[in-house]
């Protein structure tokens, strides 16, 4: 047992950055809190007064709002199928013995280090644009007309450049996983009988269940706020159908200068990342422990 | 730990240590437009003659700097010293005391030369608080070849009716040639400049005297329906995310029969090295309906009041915006480089207007713009293709979300005329109208 | 016979996995190749794949419009400054959370990661005000403070999960020979806990070094790393897609050949006490 002084200088030790890790969580959230009851648009300056909960019923009847917030939910699920299926299959794949795995692995591993602008603007410029990108020529090639993705499918092209980003993490984490399960178990299991898909869910996929549990975990904070995708593609549109929350709230706060309409949002946005993460929550305590 | 600290108080240190501060620095704030590119090319001419000034450059795409720079102007962070804005902002921002009255520009500078309207519209008080760069209007590019091909000849301002008309007939679709090409991307500078312009000439205003949205009425569904349908029939793939340089690459590579746009583009697509169909296009004012369609749009330099070397900006602005600064282009890159529009001199230049076939087409467009007076009701608000009121770069771009969705095709031209006057009416509620 | 088919069945699986790490990487493959090629190689239709006039000329006029190498070292210096300042902050609170975990710690570091969904546009004007009265916008020392506290909950909740999976029993015994607190962190902690810090300072690395809000908004010139360089990119102006691409290759190529030379490190630690 650790002595009691030992526990207080511990204590002691770890305050200032528990402190200041606290601290950053509420200054900006306190600040926010209160700018969110003040009408202040950057505009009019010398305009702010107190307007007590009018900014949060503009932003909850705002039209976007709910637009917004089920291209939250439908981008973050969206990607979370594609990556973690995806993720799967790929992980099974390459754990097979092959020629040049090191090879196929840092190909794979790539699109996961780079920048989300340059990513959104290589796939927006280069790949989507339905005159000058390749899948425009693709389909000329083979005499289909070319789709503008952007326009036609904002979302899901947001979804797809998004899973392209994510793809390769969920990839490594479930492949780290797949080499740590057990060989013998494996060939135990081979030897009773079991045929490629059995094993596959009475073996593979609770073995795998923790990790794809950090996935979706770790995935779903980042998801939530995508932005720069959303930016440097559609701006939103067309009207609000790529238009996530994190969207909206910078089309509040940087289009409209609305800094009290924007503040609002931003609490309305922490509160919903609360409930998504007292579920989470819930999900990690029954896998995890 | 030790081995860890040292790393750590490093990286501390060299954080900490920053850029050193030079008396005088000047950071310029300016947009990726060919233009501004080419200025920040040509500023050696200017260090050499000012070596105690060294210059920052900051260039970004549109509207990323339109937000940089209002948030560090509104909250006074002084961050640049001097900073690109369109003609929009800078009466609002002026009375706000935002913005450094240029005075004193030098015996040299001549502000009388600057075109009126362009002036006019910078001024407050008669005192000038941005010197334009570059201004334009909108006209029609046409291919004549296309033209010709369709039988028709292009009046020196056609109406809409004969646009559409030829837009229909100059369409070859298996050979990705489209008979017009319009802005469609969202966007308060993007479609919605197009079709506020547009709008205005069929009679339509965002606005009555009491500042009353004017979406729901008769003239805004005609011109609306009227752009998209025209779109669906004789415009390029994805037209709903094409702005202008979209539409100018769209144009370059000879796959619009005709554009109506900013009569910067004419410089570019008449440009042998960038335009492929650089000898075969024409120029015409702006379509008419029930009044010209109307367009005003420069981009100035303006001083933030919040800069510490006001004298050393005024210097810079009063050189990149000089008539010597024109001819240093000229000589550099021939007169058809020249930033148009600004100055009456340029105009009077038979150089310029030989290497610039488009000169009187945009001269004329710049001269028949009437800020006040857009079109045919009166309005309480002045701009030809924006509105001049903080509130409207956010109406603008959120109504032109909707008129994006239905040129796409995702809502009806009814649909988003009522999203947009819903739109417009809550934001103009929120924001205390009328005022 | 046997033989025979698990080399075949190895020749079908390399050649299917290659097929799809190729078509993963293509996105980047061919930006690089475009970023060599003339502005009319570049939208030429059939596109050019291989055989084209390689130039390096969108690399000088890249170069000749900002300069790359201040970027760059910024982009150095705030992604390693502050993964270096947040571990520094954060090794001590993981450990008491991870060895003197209170009662409701999981709640918090709960509660600390949803606040990293907050949309940061929500809080730009506050936190701009505040770094206008003193004086850190466009200076490394801020934007290297506020990305160091953006990653800090991430950071805290790697190195928390890490430390969870060592043993207290191996603390006990050493407090047990009389190890004082600081030679507990120093001599049995971190060695133990080596794998996990190098894969969070990797992984911060990588989120610090592709932020492009705050960067974006917090800096100016002097202090402006590449996610700025890149934004007078984003809309490119005409058809420019090869000095796009030219642009995009030095923004990414950098944390590109980090990550692929650390990879090991990297996968090693990012499984979260995920592998058990």
């Amino acid at each position: 047992m650790a002595t009691r002084h030992q526990t207080t200088l511990a204590r002691l030790m770890v305050a200032p950055s528990v402190l200041l890790l606290l601290g950053w969580m509420i200054v900006p959230l306190g600040m926010t809190l209160w700018f969110s009851f003040q009408s202040y648009n950057l505009l009019s300056p010398g305009m702010e007064r107190f307007i007590g909960f009018l900014n949060y019923e503009y932003f909850l009847s705002d039209p976007a709002f709910w637009t917004s917030m089920r291209n939250t939910l439908m981008l973050v699920g969206g990607v979370l199928v594609i990556t973690v299926g995806g993720g799967i299959a790929l992980a099974l794949l390459l754990d097979q013995p092959m020629r040049g795995q090191g090879m196929v692995r840092i190909l794979v591993i790539a699109p996961f280090f780079i920048m989300p602008t340059v990513s959104a603007l290589v796939w927006k410029n280069m790949f989507m644009n339905p005159v000058n990108g390749l899948f425009a020529w693709m389909a000329k090639a083979v005499g289909a007309q070319p789709i503008d993705f952007l326009a036609e499918a904002p979302l899901m092209s947001i979804i797809l450049i998004v899973s392209w980003q994510w793809l390769p993490f969920a990839t490594l984490i479930l492949l780290t996983a797949l080499q740590s399960l057990d060989s013998e178990q494996m060939e135990a299991a081979e030897m009773d009988g079991a045929g490629a898909f059995s094993k596959f869910t009475y073996l593979v996929l609770p073995h795998l269940s923790r990790a794809i549990t950090v996935v979706i975990l770790i995935e779903t904070i980042f998801l939530l706020s995508v932005f720069a995708e959303i930016l440097v593609t559609t701006n939103g549109g067309p009207g609000y159908q790529s238009t996530n929350l994190t969207f909206l709230v910078y089309s509040q706060a940087l289009l409209q200068f609305d800094v009290g309409g924007a503040s609002a949002g931003g609490i309305v946005a922490v509160i919903l990342a609360n409930i998504v993460a007292i579920f989470l929550m819930r999900m990690i305590g029954k896998t995890l422990e | 730990m030790s081995m860890m600290w040292r790393a750590l108080m490093g990286a501390c240190a060299v954080t900490a240590m920053g850029a050193p501060v030079l008396a005088e620095t000047l950071t310029i704030a300016t947009v990726n437009n060919g233009d501004m590119i080419r200025m920040q090319r040509m500023t050696s001419s200017f260090t050499e003659a000012n070596p105690d000034i060294q210059l920052e450059w900051v260039t970004l795409e549109e509207n990323v700097l339109r937000q940089r720079v209002t948030t560090d102007i509104a909250t006074r962070g002084g961050q640049y010293d001097i900073v690109t804005v369109g003609n929009y902002e800078v009466p609002i921002w002026a009375a706000q005391d935002w913005l450094l009255p240029l005075e004193d520009m030098g015996e040299e500078y001549d502000a009388e030369d600057i075109l009126p309207p362009i002036a006019a519209g910078l001024s407050r008080d008669g005192q000038l608080f941005a010197a334009p760069f570059y201004g334009e209007s909108a006209m029609i590019m046409y291919r004549t070849d296309l033209m010709e091909a369709a039988g028709l000849e292009m009046p020196e301002r056609p109406t809409w009716d004969f646009v559409f008309d030829a837009a229909r007939k100059m369409t070859d679709r298996p050979n990705e040639i489209y008979g017009i090409c319009l802005r469609g991307k969202a966007g308060w500078g993007e479609n919605m400049a197009f079709l506020t312009s547009m709008a205005h000439s069929y009679g339509a205003a965002w606005f009555d005297a009491e500042w009353k949205p004017q979406f729901d009425g008769e003239a805004w569904n005609r011109a609306l329906s009227d752009y998209v349908a025209v779109m669906n029939e004789a415009g390029p793939p994805g037209a709903s995310s094409n702005g202008f340089n979209e539409n100018l690459a769209l144009f370059q590579t000879g796959k619009c029969g005709m554009w109506i746009d900013a009569t910067v583009a004419a410089s570019f697509v008449s440009n042998p090295d960038d335009s492929t169909v650089a000898d075969k296009v024409g120029y015409a004012l702006a379509p008419e309906g029930e009044k010209p369609a109307m367009w005003l749009w420069a981009w100035t330099l303006a001083i933030p009041s919040s800069t510490q070397s006001p004298d050393a900006a005024k210097k810079f602005v009063a050189w990149a915006t000089s008539k010597a600064y024109a001819e240093e282009i000229a000589a550099a890159d021939g007169w058809a480089n020249v930033p148009p529009g600004t100055r009456t001199s340029l105009y009077e230049n038979p150089e310029y207007q030989e290497a610039a076939p488009f000169a009187q087409t945009t001269l004329d467009s710049i001269m028949s713009a009437d800020l006040a007076n857009p079109t045919t009701v009166e309005v309480p608000y002045i701009g030809t293709q924006w509105v001049g009121i903080p509130e409207f770069q956010a109406i603008g771009t959120t109504v032109g979300q909707q008129f994006s969705a239905a040129l796409a095709g995702q809502a009806t031209v009814e649909q988003a005329l009522q999203m947009a006057q819903q739109i417009a009416e809550r934001e103009m509620t929120r924001a205390g109208y009328p005022k | 016979m046997a033989r025979n088919v698990s080399e075949t069945r190895r020749w079908t699986v390399t050649f299917i996995a290659w097929g799809i790490a190729l078509v993963i990487f293509f996105p980047i493959l061919w930006t690089i190749l475009t970023s060599f090629k003339s502005e009319a190689d570049a939208i030429a239709s059939p596109p050019k794949f291989l055989f084209f006039d390689w130039t390096t000329r969108n690399y000088s006029e890249v170069q000749a419009r900002s300069p790359y190498f201040r970027h760059f070292s910024n982009s150095v210096v705030i992604s390693i400054g502050s993964t270096l300042l947040g571990l520094l902050i954060a090794i001590p609170a993981a450990w008491s959370m991870a060895f003197q975990p209170a009662k409701r710690t999981k709640d918090l570091l709960m509660w600390m990661l949803s606040t990293k969904m907050m949309p940061a546009a929500g809080v730009l004007i506050p936190i701009y005000l505040l770094f206008r009265s003193w004086g850190l916008l466009d200076t490394r020392l801020g934007i290297t403070v506020v990305l160091m506290l953006i990653n800090l909950p991430i950071i805290t909740w790697m190195l928390y999960t890490y430390f969870r999976e060592i043993p207290g029993e191996i603390l006990e015994a050493a407090r047990m020979d009389g190890a004082s607190l600081k030679n507990e962190i120093l001599y049995v902690l971190t060695p133990m806990a080596v794998p996990g810090i190098a894969s969070t300072l990797l992984l911060n690395v990588i989120l610090a070094w592709n932020e492009a809000f705050w960067t974006l908004n917090l800096t100016t010139s002097q202090a402006a790393p590449l996610t700025t360089f890149i934004a007078s990119y984003s809309s490119p102006e005409g058809l420019f897609y090869a000095k796009l691409s030219a642009a995009s290759t030095m923004a990414i190529a950098p944390i590109l050949i980090l990550g692929w030379f650390s990879q090991k490190q990297l996968v090693r630690g990012l499984t979260f006490g995920a592998v058990k």
